[in-house]
């Protein structure tokens, strides 16, 4: 769903080697990188943490719309909410699978998640509390993610690249359906325009954070940008989700929680309120309202299930052994 | 008088045991041993919720209570639910989903093969295309009772303990003593002989061996449940209880 | 104990299409990469076959080979149809 630079490590300031340059030129030419090519060590480790973030997002993102599958109001809404939540477990895969051609594997991902040392968006540790949620993540939190995504389908490592295109293909039907939802819930009962305000207002910020810190904090992104593996900058893609999401708001009836939002006839663009970067920052130290229930639900998951692994491994050994003889 | 009491009960009666297990089956969503299975317990849920819609799209046109598909899964209350007590119980570990998977996938193809063939022609077509998929699931759940039954010496007994468990559940599905039921006819030929002699393959393959117990779990069929269901239908129709005559 | 074998999954989005490389997944059995491959590869009917191959098992050319394998076609240009002026007049060629 989400791929949110965190922690990036400051890259090595040593003079580029020929190599490095070589290396460099081919990305200025926008020719990818290549599994098997040369690559400085940098990139490598920053596309792991990079692309292994962005699949933890999705699978720990797979947990709070889950537990509105049992719930879902109606035959359809259930249908829908099922092939998103499995999509999403598509896409953590396809980009673990990318993170693999670096050469780290899927259980080495999997312990950096569960010890904490791997992150994941900090969106997922905000609870989902009524149904309306499943619409306003939809809406927000998914088309936070395709603004995202969409660029990143250019960067400048093939299996990202291409895991992205797959990724974005898919991803079109969810911010749709989301927002589809709020249209009904917004035209029915007042109950249920209430509860669709109600998710607003506590989805919003935590959305306009999903693009990460101000630039001026982000002091990693120049290097990234170089590489391509980050195509904009943080308040460029924010500034433009606010733009987009407030006429939708409007369209739906519904207020955005933030009376600073005033269109900006000079600058052609809304003027918006200060996130709140302490909570954005506390969350992603763990003290959000779920982060320890989500995490605990992938180590139960992974823990649970290890019998299940061995056995079907001990299987294969044995039958291949059968076979040998 | 409903002329059409035996299409009826027999589409309540597939499309519950399909809703109701979609249900258990959509539970693990982000809890599965491996990433790959929870994309595949997910695509058994869908195929599953689909066909349920199927069949409870047609018992709603014959129905004279019940105007929608929505309303059968959303309205009615737990003594007009139709499914056997197998797909009502819980999860538990992995093993025990695949076993009670594979026991209901053997008699799921083998009833559909034969509604295939009816006269009727709306429950040949369901039958028709819920084959297609049911076919697949069977193999996946086959497939993976061999790998657990034949793989550890852990994993081998904890799947005959699941073997064991479910058995007089799963019996419940070829339960023929279905007096006023409606549909004795097409359920009375697929015998629990025939459902067993499907299993013996696999379980043989798999290590495993099937209990000689005869008793039978039932009930499901006249509405009579184990407790499970009074919870999954009390979170399952939460909202269309709390706000009735709202579209979502 | 150590992970399930990575695989590679090979789909033939449509008859008379070769197979595309459209990327891997996790599984213990050959046939259980199969299984997992529609599933993950194919929720949007993108396949009317499917072929998996362990990842060790694929020999690869080094990059730095690429031009001792790949350049001296480069010279070919007979190889390519443009190469070769044909009157105007000639259609479908």
């Amino acid at each position: 769903m989400y791929s949110q630079v965190i922690d990036e490590q400051p890259v090595s300031s040593d003079e580029l080697n020929a190599q490095e340059a070589l290396f460099q030129e081919k990305i200025d030419n926008d020719i990818k990188i290549e599994p098997r090519d040369w690559m400085p060590d940098g990139y490598r480790k920053t596309l792991i943490r990079q692309i292994s973030q962005h699949a933890h997002s999705e699978i720990v993102g797979m947990l709070p719309e889950g537990k509105w599958l049992t719930r879902a109001p109606s035959l359809t809404r259930k249908s829908i909410l099922l092939a998103k939540v499995q999509d999403e477990g598509g896409h953590g895969l396809y980009l673990y699978s990318a993170a693999e051609t670096l050469g780290v594997t899927r259980d080495e991902m999997y312990l950096a998640l569960h010890s904490g040392k791997a992150k994941y968006s900090s969106i997922f540790n905000y609870p989902t509390l009524t149904w309306a949620d499943i619409g306003v993540i939809g809406w927000l939190v998914d088309g936070a993610a395709i603004m995202n995504q969409v660029p990143l389908q250019r960067c400048s490592y093939g299996p990202y690249a291409r895991a992205m295109v797959r990724i974005c293909k898919e991803e079109s039907f969810h911010q749709r359906q989301g927002f589809e939802m709020l249209i009904t819930l917004c035209k029915g009962k007042p109950v249920q325009k209430a509860m669709a305000q109600d998710a607003l207002n506590r989805w919003w910020w935590p959305s306009l954070m999903m693009f990460g810190p101000p630039d001026a904090d982000s002091v990693h992104s120049a290097q990234s940008m170089r590489w391509k593996i980050k195509m904009n900058g943080n308040d460029e893609l924010r500034q433009k989700f606010v733009d987009v999401c407030v006429p939708q708001a409007e369209l739906l009836g519904l207020t955005i929680p933030d009376n600073k939002i005033i269109w900006n006839e000079e600058w052609q663009q809304h003027d918006f309120g200060e996130v709140n970067w302490d909570e954005f920052y506390n969350v992603l130290k763990g003290n959000g309202v779920c982060n320890r229930e989500r995490l605990k639900a992938r180590v139960d998951a992974w823990e649970d299930g290890a019998w299940v692994r061995d056995a079907a491994k001990a299987y294969a050994v044995k039958r291949q052994r059968s076979s040998s003889l | 008088m409903n002329n059409n009491i035996e299409e009826l009960s027999l589409s309540l009666f597939m499309g519950d045991n399909n809703l109701i297990l979609s249900h258990r089956l959509s539970e693990w969503t982000g809890h599965a041993p491996v990433l790959e299975e929870e994309l595949a317990l997910a695509n058994v849920a869908l195929d599953l919720l689909g066909q349920a819609r199927m069949w409870l799209e047609y018992a709603a046109e014959i129905s004279e209570d019940y105007k929608t598909a929505d309303d059968l899964a959303y309205k009615r209350e737990i003594w007009e639910f139709r499914n056997v007590a197998l797909v009502e119980q819980p999860n538990g570990h992995f093993g025990d989903t695949i076993v009670r998977q594979f026991y209901y996938d053997n008699w799921h193809k083998l009833i559909l093969e034969h509604l295939y063939q009816s006269e009727n022609e709306r429950i040949a077509g369901i039958a028709e295309k819920s084959l297609k998929e049911v076919r697949y699931h069977l193999e996946r759940s086959a497939q993976w009772t061999v790998l657990l039954g034949d793989g550890t010496e852990e994993s081998h007994n904890k799947l005959q303990t699941s073997v064991n468990h479910f058995w007089p559940y799963a019996l419940e599905l070829c339960n023929t003593n279905t007096a006023n039921s409606g549909f004795d006819d097409d359920l009375a030929s697929l015998s629990r002989q025939t459902w067993i002699d499907s299993l013996s393959n696999i379980i043989a393959e798999a290590t495993l061996q099937l209990p000689e117990t005869e008793f039978s779990y039932s009930g499901g069929r006249e509405g009579i449940h184990t407790e499970h269901l009074s919870l999954i239908l009390a979170e399952m129709q939460c909202l269309p209880r709390a706000y009735p005559g709202t579209q979502w | 104990m150590s992970e399930w074998p990575l695989w590679e999954v090979f789909i033939r989005s449509q008859h008379g299409l070769a197979h595309r490389h459209v990327g891997s997944l996790h599984a213990p059995t050959s046939e259980m990469a199969v299984c997992n491959a529609r599933d993950v590869y194919t929720r949007r009917n993108e396949g009317v076959s499917i072929w998996v191959v362990k990842s060790a098992d694929i020999s690869a050319s080094e990059p730095n080979n690429k031009d001792m394998l790949f350049e001296p076609s480069h010279d070919k240009i007979f190889r390519h149809p443009t190469f070769y002026d044909l009157p105007d007049d000639v259609d479908y060629m």
